[in-house]
């Protein structure tokens, strides 16, 4: 007699918990090939307006870790990746994306997390100046995170994309509210499991799930959220344009029309920190 | 004066009140170097000086005496649209130009600016009503300056940014406040040129004068046609600049609601956008800060051009246990500014730039009169023509009250008091805007923690209102984005690959 397996329940990581929607709505997910995968928490306003908070509270724990000990929980969730490589892979081909591929997908995740676990205590030094300035002042500029930030991953590359658009927005000691993928939001589900048991406070990093049309004009407009990045279609992009006016919000969103090779090197690096920090000046007399 | 206790130093005996300015008149001391003013401005556009299609003027107003002072052309949407196609023409030489030489072209136009500087200063004062001492040894120096510290940035644009390919936007269109003209412009044109960019600039309706005098320098210094347009108007021409579907990136300064309005006209469009918005600062004065330079500071932070600036220092945080001693010593010190004549050279407060300024700060004092504050005006005489508002002290103020919470933008200071750190943190970052901050303290490691609570983008530490091309300036959330100044301000006018 073949055993029957345990099928896993798929449920998304906010708050440092596994919750279904507040709303109790699911959608079901097909396997590309047909097979039924599960229901995914079909998330609402309310639960994007509870990530909010969650990732408010976590805010300023997480910005006061020193530089290295980000750093050493970045490369943490690396490694814990990096021993769910198998599991990863399988969501991602769930998808529909071939193994070889999804395997490279997996791996560069891995790759992009290390990049920026060895950012942390760095970028302060590279953005950051003393001024020297016409009148006997000591004048400095250092970076501080903005809060938290609103990410919208795209369909393309679902797990890659994703540790793409937050890996730099935690690096620089800020939090995260993302929306997966609407396609392939199981990577995302499974990737909560990773970042559950990586050292990452909870409430740093929250993956929401669901109708990406029924989430984006929160997004625009909670004015909790400092900032708004990833990739939106046009339409999207004056929704949130046009929100996040109100609160004078940041907003850093790629068109969905132009879509970018994820695996790319130039999707990584400081200038993608460096869009998710304010800079603070201190002027202070030089005396005796 | 209540202070009887010997708790600390700062809660001494007041010392005995010597109040010259009551005692007798001060001779005049105006200014007297030629403005070299124009009867009537035109656009500039494309290098040279042209008539609005429209041929529409309006008068530029002497805020100190309420005369006018010259005829400005009114750029309508097809003129704004002129200095468009001449900037786009400009931009590809512009932006191939050898940084060294692009570098140049703004050693020049510093020097220049140097040049004439005096000139520059009367022309600011006379048609903003700012105290020629200003005008003269801050804003046009300043201006200078910017130049003189981004031209060197030309040619050295690949240090700024490690690892990056650098290229300017395009065409940059920027639209500049009332409050410091010249400065403004030099803040905007300066690193937009300076990273290969072109610019069609927009200054505000009530100070045209000087950005259209710095087209004459623009000319001197034989800048190339098209590398600077500057389009004189009001709302409407600023509409048009913003809107321009040539414009790669707009830079506002200005308003928060105005700020908010191009945010929304400018969604979805692709453009880049840094907005340099208003303040609400929090000057916090601890009970081991030196009082006298604390007192200054004050003043400074809050009377500086009228308290026509964002980061004015308009909430005044005070520990409980000196907020008596502090009021009295500001008192003291408020009835000794000379407020007047803006050409005096001992003017310390000048003329309200406009009279739909004069009317908000009238409206906003009555509200703070309403809500149950303390007004303290000293009983200084105003010239009868122009104008002229009183430097203002509110004491007893609530953080619910409009005074607290909206930006004046005018010499009247809000104060309240606290007790604790946590708690003058509390207060200071209650408040939806982000730009500015002060402290004032003896002890280091509370400057320090102060600076970094505090929301906002420029933190002054035992002194207040202190600014530098090298140093970035811009605020925290509803503030704005982006900065102005330093390296940092640099980012804001080129693409990144």
């Amino acid at each position: 007699m073949t055993r029957l397996p345990i099928t896993k329940t798929p449920k998304v990581y906010v708050g440092g918990a596994f919750i279904r929607s507040e709303s109790g709505r699911t959608f079901p997910l097909k396997a590309a090939s047909g097979e039924f995968i599960g229901h995914i928490p079909q998330c609402t306003r309310k639960d994007l307006r509870n990530a909010v908070e969650a990732a408010a509270k976590a805010g300023p724990g997480w910005a006061k870790r020193t530089a290295y000990n980000r750093g050493q929980i970045l490369y943490r969730l690396a490694e814990m990746i990096e021993a769910r490589t198998g599991e990863l892979t399988s969501a991602l081909m769930a998808g529909g994306t071939p193994k070889a591929a999804a395997a490279r997908e997996v791996a560069a995740s891995v790759d992009r997390l290390v990049h920026y676990a060895g950012w942390t205590d760095k970028y302060e030094q590279v953005l950051g100046t003393v001024n020297p300035v016409a009148a006997p002042y000591f004048n400095f500029t250092v970076t501080e995170p903005m809060g938290v930030v609103g990410l919208l991953a795209p369909d393309e590359a679902p797990l890659l994309a994703l540790v793409s658009l937050f890996a730099p927005v935690i690096t620089c000691g800020n939090t995260v509210v993302a929306h997966a993928s609407e396609a392939q939001p199981l990577p995302a589900v499974v990737l909560g499991e990773m970042l559950a048991t990586s050292d990452l406070p909870g409430g740093v990093v929250n993956l929401l799930t669901g109708f990406r049309k029924e989430l984006v004009p929160t997004f625009a407009t909670h004015a909790h959220l400092r900032a708004v990045a990833g990739v939106a279609s046009a339409a999207d992009r004056k929704t949130i344009e046009t929100g996040a006016a109100d609160s004078v919000k940041r907003v850093r969103l790629l068109p969905a029309e132009a879509p970018v090779d994820w695996f790319e090197h130039a999707q990584q690096g400081l200038y993608a920190i460096r869009d998710f920090v304010e800079f603070k000046t201190t002027w202070h007399p030089v005396g005796a | 004066m209540s202070v009887s206790t010997k708790k600390s130093p700062n809660q001494r005996r007041s010392r005995p009140e010597l109040i010259f300015g009551d005692l007798w008149a001060f001779d005049p001391a105006p200014e007297t170097a030629d403005p070299k003013l124009k009867s009537r401005y035109d656009l500039f556009i494309n290098g040279r000086f042209v008539a609005p299609k429209k041929a529409a003027y309006f008068t530029s107003i002497n805020p100190g005496n309420e005369q006018p002072l010259a005829e400005i052309a009114l750029a309508g949407a097809a003129d704004v649209d002129d200095a468009y196609q001449a900037a786009a023409r400009a931009f590809p030489a512009w932006s191939k130009l050898p940084g060294a030489e692009r570098g140049k072209y703004l050693y020049r136009l510093a020097r220049l600016l140097q040049d004439r500087a005096r000139e520059f200063a009367v022309a600011e004062t006379l048609d903003g009503g700012k105290p020629i001492k200003e005008a003269r040894d801050f804003d046009v120096p300043m201006a200078a300056a910017h130049f003189f510290y981004h031209a060197g940035w030309a040619d050295k644009l690949a240090y700024a940014f490690p690892g990056a390919k650098v290229a300017p936007h395009g065409v940059v269109g920027q639209v500049i406040p009332w409050n410091f003209p010249l400065l403004m412009l030099a803040w905007k044109i300066a690193p937009a040129l300076a990273a290969g960019n072109t610019v069609v600039l927009k200054p505000a309706e009530t100070t045209s004068i000087t950005a259209l005098k710095f087209a004459e320098i623009l000319q001197e210094a034989g800048l190339p046609p098209g590398v600077v347009n500057i389009v004189a108007g009001a709302g409407g021409t600023g509409a048009a600049v913003v809107a321009h579907p040539l414009a790669a990136k707009v830079a506002f300064t200005g308003s928060t609601a105005v700020g908010k309005s191009i945010m929304r006209s400018l969604a979805g469009s692709g453009k880049k956008l840094t907005l340099e918005l208003g303040g609400k600062a929090a000057n916090i004065v601890f009970d081991d800060a030196p009082l006298d330079q604390a007192v200054e500071g004050i003043v400074n932070g809050i009377f500086f051009n009228q308290g026509h600036v964002c980061c004015a220092g308009s909430r005044l945080l005070v520990q409980e246990g000196i907020a008596d001693a502090v009021l009295t010593r500001l008192k003291l010190r408020v009835r000794q500014l000379r407020v007047g004549d803006p050409l005096d050279k001992n003017t310390d407060i000048g003329a309200i730039n406009s009279k739909a300024q004069l009317d908000k700060i009238r409206t906003l004092v009555a509200a703070g009169v309403k809500e149950g504050a303390d007004l303290f005006q000293p009983a200084c005489s105003l010239p009868p023509k122009g104008w002229y508002f009183r430097p203002t002290l509110f004491s007893g103020v609530q953080q619910s009250h409009r005074i607290a919470r909206e930006e004046i933008f005018g010499p009247v200071l809000s104060i309240l008091t606290f007790r604790t750190v946590d708690e003058a943190v509390e207060k200071a970052n209650n408040t939806a805007y982000g730009l500015s901050a002060g402290v004032w303290t003896d002890k280091g490691s509370r400057i320090l923690k102060m600076s970094t609570e505090l929301k906002a983008g420029v933190v002054w530490a035992n002194t207040y209102n202190k600014f530098d091309p090298a140093s970035p300036f811009g605020g925290y959330k509803e503030s704005g984005f982006g900065r102005e100044g330093g390296k940092q301000g640099l980012a804001d006018y080129v693409k990144l690959s």
